[in-house]
């Protein structure tokens, strides 16, 4: 019933948005997100004291197709869903002095959105989890679409187009596999089932269909064209989602979906996977570092972390599984906290171009000092959550296929490359006359960036409950595909 | 019976009507007439009644029977202006309501003579109502096309019906059915079998018999395209059925290879050239093509009994068109008679209302959820997965990528760009009818199954 009602308080706020008008959203779309954020909150403390049945819901929904209306979490879900709605008051609060036209209807897509995200992370049937995915595509379609930048048009018809493109071979994989489920079922433990009963090239085509879907929603290289462009165009709060959550959405799906259902495929063929993340981390990190634009830079920095934690899922042990969950999150935060500063610059520049900037510490060192650890973080430095996540990963990864680590743990060095490279471009150097007029940070600034700045470091610094969560679930997890 | 009692009688009041000159209230009365057909079809369910051995008033029959009254109401309502501005409008509604007669016949024939006589009922008032806007050449050039097409594949029908005959001995279908059987196939019955496939294929526009369609449809009147897309697609559809399921059934390995290859030709094809389009109802046109081409997989897969399959989906399918349409309708008067996609620049703020639903239209017919298209194509691409056609369904899903494509430059140009247009009104009752429709269209995602398991 709790996770029932996380799936529901979003669409009902959201419902109240584009009833009441632009004139009290903010607030309105703030509190909603915190309540929202306070029940997951209690769903965990209810997970911990591990009344697990009554974070379950069940209910028929087309019987006759085998379809429910199934929904539950274990500790990988509660994880994604904590991380949603921590980054959803977050990014709500982010954009409190900016001015956007019909900002119900913004705040109320969002919201919506929220809400098919949170559902295919809850979601326990396959049915069920395919329709959420779908259905988180088209508010940020819109919010892309209505409050993007320059070309918004042409990007968002590729995004759209092209996640479309992989959902829908993961659909059929979706049908062939229930079509073998012995009680035409698309419960998740039959779909497990009959996924596993499939000979090995067939699990091998399924994992592929799957990995289609979801390489292109993380991305991956070579299905990351789409990225950086829908990056630049979308609007603040919208990029913060697809990049903060949506991502997770991929990378959650091959966890939840894909090992366990095709475990024979992914002992078998995963290291074609691990091959492609590696060499989508040295890609897009070599991409990264002759950027000029900071959003860009953001956009493929982005690719090479998702990398990681798609290479470090099909490592398949219990080390790369908690780093990328845990880089999961950390990446989340990070990425929301690194458009913040993006979205700070731009404000006050009109520009993100890295050459055009510098200096921007002597004028205003508190914005120059937060945006360090939250660079710090990005790569991968111990104390922040950066580096619980990456360390972990790396080791689990090296356990596996010590190349592929080797070659992985360049991500680190390449990343530091443009990070630093960012930071002191940007905010070292002498003063111009452009930067000059960096304007101090305001109250909601420095309060959203602080919030940021103490979850790095204080998940860097006591990461163990964290890892708590998740522990369990991730030792079934393994144990079901030995 | 009483079925066709109501609806012939309809036909034959509206043109008493036009003597007497009751114009407005007349739509009231049809209307009435056509929720009574409804009732009665509800309250003939399972009693299976048998006329004179020419029809069957089965389940299949009445729940295509009440499906296309509920179109043709939901059709007469928005097309209230198309009636109040024609001239002879008597004649147009009788002309409207003889096709629903031979509609009647055509979803619940058991003998080949009342499946033809069904088709050219349908068609025959079909052809003039192409041609009704009588100074337009395109229209003009629509009726022509239509009639002269028409004729030449009912020639087919015909011909097959005779070779069939020739070969079985039989008309009715139960008949043929049981001829077919028992006995070798014999070279000649299926030439007639082939012969009444491509017939009826060219009924339903699917390819390699689709090319009248887009010049019919885009050259007849708006309104009339809106009937010939809903109304006309889902009882030649149910018709195309009933054929293949009563009859042909014995020998039906013998073709089924055709029907994958029309289906993926369909989806393909029409999904292509729609993409190219730049005229929006031509566009529709050829979506509907493509959306023939997913129907034609539930005649494929006809042994998992898929009637109830293609119930859903053509439901689906002629709300969506409804709206869709509709919407056209009235953006292209608002216009200044623009067909094109531009015509839909800047419609959120022209009126907020029709980009919302025209949104809900274009992404059911796009088969993306929360719209029920997405689960009427699902189980339609379950239904061919299930039955080994794995590279029909590939086919299905990349036409379904190719539909995104043209059908969100509609979307993008209702929302992306900006207009200097002004607002749109929308009459009330035609507000009414695009609610509820697109409450429709969600419901039907919630409960599927109330629809596909109901025959």
């Amino acid at each position: 019933m709790l996770t029932l009602l996380l799936i529901l308080i979003p669409i009902l706020s959201g419902f109240i948005l584009l009833l009441t008008g632009s004139k009290n959203a903010k607030p309105i779309a703030l509190v909603s997100s915190l309540i929202e954020f306070g029940l997951a909150l209690f769903a965990l403390n209810t997970l911990k004291s591990g009344a697990v049945e009554s974070l379950s819901y069940n209910a028929p929904w087309v019987q006759s197709m085998g379809i429910s209306f199934h929904l539950g979490m274990d500790g990988i879900s509660m994880l994604m869903v904590l991380l949603s709605t921590l980054l959803m008051p977050i990014i709500v609060y982010a954009s409190f002095n900016k001015t956007y036209s019909n900002a119900h209807t913004l705040y109320a897509l969002m919201m919506l959105m929220q809400s098919a995200m949170i559902g295919s992370f809850v979601a326990m049937d396959g049915f069920l989890f395919y329709i959420f995915w779908e259905v988180s595509l088209i508010p940020i379609f819109f919010i892309i679409l209505m409050w993007g930048g320059e070309n918004r048009q042409k990007t968002t018809f590729k995004f759209f187009i092209y996640t479309l493109f992989g959902s829908l071979f993961m659909l059929l994989a979706l049908i062939y596999v229930y079509l073998h489920t012995a009680d035409k079922s698309f419960d998740i433990q039959a779909l497990y089932a009959a996924g596993r009963s499939l000979p090995l090239v067939e699990q091998g085509l399924v994992m592929g269909a799957f990995f289609l879907a979801f390489a292109i929603k993380m991305p991956i290289f070579p299905f990351h064209t789409w990225q950086p462009s829908t990056y630049v165009a979308a609007p603040s709060p919208g990029v913060m989602m697809l990049g903060g959550v949506m991502s997770k959405m991929a990378t959650y799906g091959l966890i939840r979906w894909v090992l366990p259902m095709v475990p024979d495929g992914v002992h078998e063929y995963g290291y074609l996977i691990i091959s492609l993340s590696v060499l989508s981390i040295i890609y897009a990190s070599c991409i990264a570092i002759i950027q000029k634009d900071f959003k860009y830079l953001i956009a493929y920095a982005s690719i090479a972390h998702i990398g990681l934690i798609s290479a470090g899922i099909f490592s398949l042990n219990m080390q790369s599984l908690q780093g990328s969950l845990m880089e999961m999150l950390s990446h989340g935060i990070n990425t929301v906290g690194l458009f913040f500063v993006y979205d700070i610059i731009y404000k006050r520049m009109h520009t993100s171009e890295m050459s055009k900037l510098g200096g921007i510490r002597g004028v205003e060192s508190r914005f120059a000092f937060m945006f360090f650890i939250i660079v710090l973080s990005n790569v991968a430095l111990p104390f922040t959550n950066g580096f619980v996540g990456e360390f972990l990963l790396i080791l689990g990864i090296f356990q596996t296929n010590m190349v592929a680590a080797s070659v992985a743990g360049l991500s680190i060095i390449l990343g530091v490359v443009y990070m630093f490279r960012a930071f002191q471009k940007m905010m070292l150097g002498e003063t111009n006359a452009l930067t000059a007029t960096f304007a101090k940070l305001d109250k909601q600034e420095i309060i959203t960036l602080t919030i940021i700045v103490l979850l790095i470091v204080s998940m860097g610094v006591y990461p163990k409950p964290i890892l708590d969560i998740t522990e369990s679930s991730i030792q079934t997890l393994l144990q079901g595909i030995q | 019976m009483k079925e066709l009692i109501i609806l012939s009688t309809l036909g034959v009041l509206s043109l008493i009507a036009g003597l007497l000159r009751i114009k407005k209230p007349f739509m009231v009365v049809v209307v009435a007439g056509l929720l009574l057909n409804i009732s009665v079809c509800v309250m003939d369910w399972n009693h299976n009644e048998l006329l004179f051995n020419m029809m069957l008033l089965d389940n299949f029959a009445l729940a295509f029977t009440i499906l296309s009254s509920s179109l043709a109401i939901l059709w007469f309502i928005v097309a209230h202006a198309y009636f109040q501005n024609s001239e002879n409008f008597s004649d147009h509604y009788a002309l409207v309501l003889f096709s629903m007669t031979g509609g009647l016949l055509m979803v619940s024939f058991t003998n080949m003579v009342m499946l033809f006589l069904g088709i050219e009922i349908l068609s025959i008032p079909l052809f003039v109502l192409a041609g009704s806007h009588k100074t337009s050449m395109r229209s003009n050039e629509a009726a022509f096309k239509y009639f002269l097409l028409g004729a030449f594949a009912s020639a087919f029908l015909l011909f097959g019906i005779a070779l069939l005959y020739g070969s079985t001995g039989h008309f009715d279908n139960a008949g043929i059915a049981a001829f077919l059987g028992a006995n070798k196939l014999s070279g000649m019955a299926l030439a007639g079998i082939l012969m009444m496939l491509g017939a009826m294929t060219f009924k339903v526009s699917a390819a390699p018999f689709h090319f009248w369609a887009p010049d019919v449809y885009q050259g007849s009147p708006t309104m009339i395209t809106t009937f010939m897309a809903t109304f006309v697609k889902t009882v030649a559809f149910a018709g195309f059925y009933r054929l293949f399921f009563s009859s042909f059934m014995p020998v039906s390995s013998e073709y089924a290879t055709i029907f994958a290859v029309i289906a993926a030709a369909t989806i393909l094809i029409a999904n292509l050239i729609a993409s190219a389009q730049s005229n929006v109802k031509r566009m529709l046109a050829y979506s509907s093509i493509s959306h023939a081409g997913f129907m034609v997989i539930t005649l494929l897969c006809m042994k998992s009994s898929s009637a109830g399959t293609l119930l859903y989906y053509t439901l689906v399918y002629s709300i969506s068109s409804i709206i869709a349409f509709t919407v056209f309708k009235l953006v292209k008067t608002n216009s200044s008679e623009n067909e094109e996609i531009n015509a839909f620049d800047g419609l959120l703020r022209r009126s907020p209302l029709l980009a919302g639903i025209m949104t809900f239209a274009l992404l059911s017919m796009s088969g993306i959820p929360p719209m029920s298209g997405f689960m009427a194509k699902y189980m339609v691409f379950t239904m061919a997965i299930n039955n080994g056609y794995m590279w029909v369904a590939v086919c299905g899903i990349l036409g379904s990528l190719m539909a995104v494509y043209y059908y969100f430059k509609i979307v993008l140009a209702m929302f992306g760009q900006a207009s200097e247009a002004s607002e749109i009104k929308v009459a009330a009752h035609v507000k009414f009818v695009l609610i509820l429709c697109s409450i429709t269209l969600i419901a039907l995602m919630l409960f599927p199954s109330q629809i596909s398991s109901l025959i």
